[in-house]
């Protein structure tokens, strides 16, 4: 294996332009196969087709990649590397293991690269206001960033309990200007946060756009969402060719709602030898609490999309369990539904503990320490890796760097800090 | 007289009586199970022309505090579409004539599957449904399921729709149109804005169904200022509110004076048709 695990310096990429749709989805009516669609209240629908609409034509209008690439590159610090992780591979006496660095972006994660796109669309919109929900933080954070560079006033709703858990990044958020509102209906997580940002938006939508973090939500939200996201896949893809003259075996991702995922995906969906994993939380275990919603779920619709979903019987939403909140969420966004329906992609399940885990075995190999939500991926490989042979490769997105989680780490570990 | 039929005539009834129509919403299941059938009979007998039975969900997001709250508190007590159904039998044994719509989220009757459901529903005695986050756009296999029931569809239009929506929902849609009056939730308001008045004068462009403003809607004094240029209005948080105002068995007497004080505004000092 000359090439395999040289380190090199990844050739120069061009600067990305226009993301490239590989698979045609979602259709006109923002479907992908069974699932998407756009199911709101009547009060959003006109927003969401005014979205539509301006998404189109800035899709269509070079200036409008011109400006975002720039960011992207002076702003955001675009392209973020591919490392071929030697040690973890040494380790782990499996594949080959390379590591898309999206923890090196500015904001410690790859939320920026859609917050980013969308901030420039709100601006066309002529929106001066926004609304963003968030999780682990992440997302809030890069909200607040683009805010505070673009000068617009920027609402950010957060369940009370990751209000709790994630407390640097509240305060990141305030410190850029950002007013953080927690949200203390139903399970006060993640998807009680997106309630409360629609009923804001709702109430706001002649002023305000609704900054939605992942790939969920209504049409076209998870269309936009993956399109700003594909950067990831795209130049992952050309980055891993460059460097090996070979497609990876296995691209892996973390799962929630699922964008880092998409991102990653969109790259590697037109080459059917590429297996895409996707990886969720199975939180306690699966017969516990978990947000595991493809492995345990069944289709139905949250949050303005037909997905797969945690539901009981009657079809109440199912509260979800992760040791990281931003994968603690019962739906997923369509696209991965429908990747997993047409048996495109795989998507299996990691405990709470497992990922504690696969957090440990990168920060110690590699010195790097992950996000709780990749941290998920990492242990999955360390599962997989012994079926594995040193002649495949194994392509992880490291989608954002631990930081944000040491408290909640720390307090795993029994550790008072 | 099938749903749609029923809940319509129900409208023309009330106008023909010099009365703008009062639909009224009750959260099934809140605040017990047991006072759901009483409430809904006081709310009839109290002079109610349409009846909204809540369906609970869990992410209800197009509903403010009070009905987050009352729905909150109906799941906790038990509540299930089945518990809906078993209500509405009992209200209609126990004589309500008055129209019935149930009104909730898609995803409980998707779970249900759609035909079932609509079947249920008739066979309890529900003339119609109302789905907050069901968009005309993506009606159609659920319209199909109530056309074979009889069951109304009635079309929720806001003060962002456009003509071409509007027209689609009024076209697919029957019993009545619901115009929502604000931009935002449900939930009580000092003030109804008059910029309904432009959606209502829209929405009456295109059809010839009864014209409903709700959202925001709480007082008498709302009530007859939508009767100027409305064929009826629809009241939730503020009827629930009075439900919540006290124990669970004075309840159905408090949901009965609280239809009672809207009377006097739902009648027409000149009757405008």
């Amino acid at each position: 294996m000359p090439i395999r695990g040289n380190c090199t310096r990844a050739t120069k990429l061009h600067m990305a332009t226009v993301p490239v749709r590989k698979t045609g989805l979602p259709d006109a009516s923002g479907r992908f196969g069974q699932f998407g669609g756009k199911f709101v209240p009547e009060t959003l629908m006109a927003a969401l087709t005014e979205l539509e609409q301006a998404y189109e034509t800035a899709r269509a209008d070079a200036a409008f990649w011109d400006e975002l690439n720039s960011l992207l590159a002076d702003y955001v610090g675009r392209p973020t590397p591919i490392y071929f992780a030697r040690n973890l591979t040494k380790q782990l006496g499996g594949p080959q293991i390379y590591i898309k660095r999206e923890d090196l972006c500015h904001t410690g994660a790859h939320k920026i690269n859609n917050a980013l796109g969308q901030i420039l669309l709100a601006k066309q919109l002529g929106k001066k206001r926004i609304v963003a929900e968030t999780g682990a933080g992440q997302h809030g954070v890069a909200t607040a960033t683009v805010c505070a560079q673009m000068g617009l006033e920027c609402i950010v709703y957060m369940g009370e309990e990751d209000v709790k858990r994630q407390a640097p990044n509240v305060y990141r958020m305030n410190e850029l200007g950002a007013e953080v509102v927690p949200v203390t209906s139903g399970s006060r997580t993640l998807k009680d946060a997106i309630n409360e940002a629609i009923r804001d938006w709702v109430t706001n939508v002649e002023t305000t756009h609704y900054l939605i973090g992942s790939a969920v939500g209504p049409h076209p939200y998870p269309m936009i969402v993956r399109d700003f996201q594909s950067i990831i896949g795209t130049e992952a893809r050309q980055q891993f060719v460059d460097r090996t003259g070979e497609l990876p075996d296995y691209v892996i991702a973390c799962v929630g709602g699922g964008s880092n995922a998409i991102g990653m995906f969109s790259g590697f969906v037109d080459d059917p030898s590429v297996i895409l994993v996707g990886v969720e939380a199975a939180g306690e275990g699966l017969e516990g609490k978990h947000a595991a919603t493809m492995s345990k779920g069944r289709p139905g619709v949250l949050h303005g999309a037909m997905s797969y979903l945690l539901q009981d019987r009657w079809g109440q939403i199912l509260e979800a369990h992760s040791i990281s909140a931003g994968l603690d969420y019962p739906g997923v966004g369509p696209e991965h539904s429908y990747l997993k329906e047409t048996e495109r992609a795989q998507y299996v399940a990691v405990t709470d503990d497992e990922a504690l885990e696969g957090f440990r075995l990168l920060t110690r190999t590699e010195g790097i320490i992950p996000a709780l939500e990749p941290s998920h991926a990492i242990a999955h490989i360390q599962k997989m890796a012994p079926g594995l042979s040193p002649d495949q490769t194994v392509l992880l997105l490291l989608s954002g760097r631990g930081d944000k989680d040491l408290d909640t780490v720390a307090r795993a570990r029994g550790v008072k800090l | 007289m099938n749903g749609k039929q029923k809940i319509q005539q129900a409208f023309t009834t009330a106008n023909a009586d010099g009365r703008a129509a009062l639909a009224m919403f009750v959260t099934s299941g809140f605040p017990t199970l047991e006072t759901t059938v009483p409430i809904i009979k006081a709310v009839a007998d109290a002079g109610a022309d349409v009846i909204e039975v809540g369906m609970p969900f869990s992410d209800p997001l197009g509903e403010g505090l009070t009905i987050q709250k009352s729905s909150h508190a109906a799941l906790l007590a038990g509540t299930t579409p089945q518990t809906c159904f078993d209500a509405i039998r009992e209200a209609r044994a126990a004589g309500v004539t008055t129209p019935i719509v149930l009104m909730g989220y898609y995803n409980p009757i998707f779970a249900c599957g759609l035909g079932e459901f609509c079947r249920a529903a008739a066979d309890a005695g529900a003339d119609g449904l109302i789905v907050q986050d069901l968009p005309t756009p993506e009606a159609a296999p659920l319209l199909d399921e109530c056309d074979r029931y009889g069951l109304a569809f009635i079309p929720l239009v806001a003060l962002t729709s456009t003509d071409e929506s509007i027209a689609a929902s009024c076209q697919r849609g029957s019993g009545f149109v619901y115009c929502i009056s604000v931009l935002g939730v449900t939930g009580v308001r000092t003030q109804v804005s008059d910029r309904i008045l432009g959606l209502v004068s829209r929405v009456r462009a295109k059809t010839d169904l009864p014209i409903a403003v709700g959202f925001g809607v709480s007082t008498a004094e709302h009530v007859a200022r939508i009767a100027t240029y409305a064929d009826g209005a629809a009241i939730g948080s503020a009827l629930i509110n009075a439900i919540a105002d006290g124990a669970p068995e004075g309840a159905a007497e408090r949901a009965g004076e609280y239809v009672k004080s809207l009377l006097p505004g739902a009648r027409r000092k000149v009757v405008a048709k």
